[in-house]
């Protein structure tokens, strides 16, 4: 793997390594690691470092939804622009493009049902574009961002072994 | 009445030396163990799965004793890899683990009195396996100078010459060595040369980190005079399914199969279903595994350096082996678990070429290493 692609797999399985344990696990210089992720920061690959949270081990918990959006094109409008109006929206904390029945995925976050109702209701369904909208509220969540949210398995090796 | 004898050659072979150090650490809380000689990672779920649904469809019985014909067309696929041609009808055991393969071609090619070359620091199998069979062991011993690569120098000044068959592992445990084509290719000359029957232990050739694995059967003139072993057990994290297998010359392989067919008859039913699945669609998760044992590595070599121990780079297995920052490396192991609760293998236990050394091993969540490389650092502070 060439630096970046390395940095990027180790970031995004904790985002949080420091510039010297990067370097010791890739074998690399510290200052090589400062100008690799600069790189990558400046090129727009790198948007971000988040927690990712259990939020049933929480204290409160934000409602969460998956929604479904269809939306119909015409002269003046194209997908780019109807997603441009709806990533503005604070609760919205994903938003793709996607192949098969409906045209957008969104995932949305509010702290009720009833705002996410009112926010699916009131201000993405009536954007001109959008023909149809259907809202999954998330129930459980077993795994974020590849991390699995079980106590993780017992190490039931023996403690030294030949 | 005395009770039953025990026999001459089980008495003969003392409890294994990590034994000891194993009761000290299970005594003690809140250990991290780096003594660990298996994976940290489970099973790839594929082959998991695999080996449930055969027990749902009832597929519990008995298999063919050299194993499942599907599986040993995977392995002879697999193997390709390594430039190793294998006929699954006559070439390839399914056995017990690596370790009942091992038993086997000890029983199979060891008569009374057979000299068994064995390159040390070794896994702790092959002395016992073969005095079990009644042959003499001769250690040979590999030099920390040589990154414990085995070459025939050491060979010679041993007496191997003399010796009937020659044991050795690539990638190794305890050290983590490996060896590349013209490495073994000396040893290969040797071992014509004085007509060895070579067994080759290369159950750890998936996790060879710098170049390509090299098996010895694939040198010129070797596959007729050589049995390779591997298994499941590292490389696909399987260690509790016991799945191993050899690789041989169909007048081995059927005298190691004489010895299976009445003493394991087969090898179990469930696993050889995991290893399938294993070998058919887990590349990936092997590869996984693979580039996290490979970043370790780097993580516990690059401490090592900035706490100035000595460690040749090791590019195999899940091993590094050190020297001790003390002269009694028994010691060391001893008080750095008793003061720092960070286990570590004293290398004396694998052969007296490992003494003042210390087995390192890097199955173990980067957290818990880089805990344990804190705690070493205070420790010699
Ligand atoms: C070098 C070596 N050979 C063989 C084995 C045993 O393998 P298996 O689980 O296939 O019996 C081990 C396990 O630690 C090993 O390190």
């Amino acid at each position: 793997m060439d630096a970046r692609a390395e940095l990027l797999d180790l970031l995004r399985e904790n985002a949080r390594y420091s510039v010297s344990d990067l370097a010791r696990l890739t074998d690399r210089d510290e200052s090589e690691i400062e100008e690799t992720i600069a790189a990558l920061e400046q090129a727009g690959v790198l948007r971000g470092y988040q927690a990712v949270v259990d939020w049933s081990q929480a204290e409160s918990e934000p409602v969460r939804a998956t929604v479904e959006l269809n939306v119909a094109l015409d002269r003046e409008t194209g997908y780019d622009d109807i997603a441009e109006r709806i990533v503005e929206f604070d609760e919205v904390r994903s938003l793709r493009l996607v192949s098969g029945d409906f045209d957008f995925a969104l995932d949305v976050e509010a702290d009720s049902m009833g705002a996410v109702s009112r926010f699916i209701s009131e201000q993405v369904a009536p954007v001109p574009a959008v023909t149809q909208t259907v809202t999954h509220y998330v129930m459980e969540s077993y795994k974020e961002n590849g991390i699995e949210f079980d106590d993780g398995h017992d190490d039931d090796r023996l403690s030294v072994t030949p | 009445m005395t009770g039953p004898s025990i026999a001459e050659r089980v008495r003969q072979v003392p409890p294994s030396g990590i034994r000891r150090f194993f009761e000290l650490a299970e005594e003690m809380d809140d250990v991290i163990s780096l003594g660990v000689g298996e994976p940290d990672f489970t099973a790839p779920s594929r082959a998991r799965e695999a080996a449930i649904a055969s027990i749902e469809q009832g597929r519990t019985s008995y298999t063919a004793n050299r194993g499942k014909r599907e599986l040993r067309e995977a392995i002879s696929d697999h193997i390709e890899k390594w430039e190793l041609t294998y006929d699954p009808a006559d070439e390839i055991l399914v056995t017990a683990g690596a370790s009942e393969a091992l038993d086997l071609t000890f029983r199979a090619l060891v008569d009374p009195g057979d000299v068994v070359a064995i390159a040390q620091p070794s896994y702790v199998s092959y002395v016992p396996g073969v005095v079990f069979a009644g042959g003499t062991v001769l250690p040979v011993q590999t030099r920390a100078e040589d990154e414990f690569v085995l070459t025939p120098e050491v060979l010679e000044e041993a007496g191997a010459a003399d010796a009937d068959l020659l044991v050795l592992c690539y990638p190794n445990n305890p050290t983590g060595a490996t060896m590349t084509h013209e490495e073994l290719a000396r040893v290969a000359a040797f071992a014509r040369e004085h007509d060895l029957t070579v067994l080759s232990d290369e159950i750890y050739a998936d996790l060879t980190y710098v170049g390509e694995h090299t098996s010895i059967a694939s040198v010129e003139g070797m596959k007729e005079r050589t049995v390779v072993y591997n298994g499941f057990s590292k490389a696909y994290a399987m260690t509790g399914l016991r799945l191993g297998y050899a690789l041989g010359p169909s007048e081995v392989i059927d005298a190691m199969n004489r010895v299976h067919q009445y003493t394991m008859l087969s090898a179990p039913t469930t696993p050889q279903y995991a290893a399938i699945e294993a070998l058919r669609s887990c590349d990936d998760s092997v590869e996984r595994m693979r580039t996290q044992y490979d970043r370790r590595r780097k993580f516990v070599l690059s401490r090592f350096s900035e706490m100035g121990i000595d460690c040749f780079e090791a590019t195999g297995a899940f091993y590094v082996f050190p020297e001790c920052p003390w002269n009694d490396a028994d010691a060391f192991a001893e008080a750095l678990l008793e003061e720092q609760k960070v286990a570590m293998v004293p290398g004396s236990a694998f052969g007296e070429s490992g003494s003042g050394h210390l087995r390192v091993s890097y199955a173990t969540g980067l957290d818990d290493l880089r805990t344990a490389m804190d705690r070493l650092e205070q420790f010699l502070q």
